[in-house]
């Protein structure tokens, strides 16, 4: 029975993937409580959040889409390749997913000094003396946009786990559970900035 | 559905769902040129829908996993709507 210890293996890895998915579970609910108090402001600032989101930049935020999607692309097929047994391909997959990432971060970066150049951050002067819908606005994107990149910058932190414990074989095309998880977390990154993204730059 | 064999994704397959991700990206961008006020925000929330659904289903794996985590990933919307509506509802007729 060659089969034995994979099988173990595999039955040890749907525990560890139902586990990753609770934690998903919860993440979706953590940003769908934004959700919630995104749409009730909206309904009654529909004027102000409409007018805002005008002063978004389309192009940036469409770049980082596609920048995005085309991570989460990456990851996958990391996971395909290292299954398949291709080691160096599945490292190099994920480092082109961290350089997504750098480029989303360093996109967001110029977004944000371009806002607080504007003067428009949460606490500063004229944030203050902004109409309420505006600062309410400007208050949900900063800390909704904001949260997300925080979870940009974790998933690309246990990528680089991953790609560690890859060249260290401790995951292997017979033990990848934790490729998988990480490629999870990942997608899950995409998965919200999907929801932002028409939120604040295209519904007008 | 064979529990004990593991179902690898194609790159193909891969690449197409990236390649639809980015044309209705590119769909939802273009629809926001047109003002149509809130069919727009139909739209925009639709396209975000089937995006999410494609990640979802292929490279989240659902479509190939358990389907206890596709249930779970249901129950989850529920939970979301019913606040939503029910907030919505405190809301408007208050």
């Amino acid at each position: 029975m060659e089969n034995t210890t994979e099988h173990f293996e595999h039955r040890d890895d749907a525990a560890s993937k139902l586990g990753m998915w609770l934690f998903l579970y919860t993440e979706l609910l953590l940003f769908g409580g934004l959700f919630l108090v995104y749409s009730i402001y909206r309904f009654r600032n529909a004027e102000a959040f409409a007018e805002c989101g005008h002063h978004l930049d389309l192009m940036v935020g469409t770049i980082n889409t596609i920048v995005l999607l085309t991570s989460s692309m990456t990851v996958a097929m990391s996971i395909t390749a290292l299954q398949h047994g291709k080691k160096k391909q599945a490292i190099r997959l994920l480092i082109a997913t961290i350089v997504c990432a750098l480029i989303f971060m360093v996109n967001k970066y110029f977004e944000w000094h371009h806002k607080f150049e504007m003067g428009t951050y949460p606490g500063s002067p004229t944030f203050k003396s902004l109409p309420h819908g505006d600062g309410l606005f400007y208050l949900l994107y900063f800390f909704m946009t904001g949260l997300h990149a925080i979870h940009v910058i974790v998933g690309s932190i246990i990528l680089i786990f991953v790609i560690v414990y890859i060249k260290q074989d401790k995951i292997r095309p017979d033990k990848f559970a934790l490729h998988e998880n990480g490629g999870l977390y990942w997608h899950l990154v995409d998965l919200i900035w999907i929801f932002l993204f028409p939120l604040f730059y295209l519904i007008h | 559905m064979a529990e004990h064999k593991h179902h690898i994704l194609s790159n193909f397959t891969i690449f197409k769902v990236w390649l639809l991700l980015v044309i209705l990206t590119g769909i939802t961008v273009s629809v926001t040129h047109f003002n149509l006020g809130a069919f727009a925000v139909g739209v925009a929330l639709l396209v975000a829908c089937v995006k999410s659904t494609l990640v979802l289903t292929y490279f989240m794996h659902l479509k190939y996993d358990d389907k206890i985590l596709t249930a779970f990933i249901f129950i989850v919307m529920l939970v979301f709507t019913s606040f939503i509506v029910l907030t919505l509802i405190d809301y408007i007729y208050r």
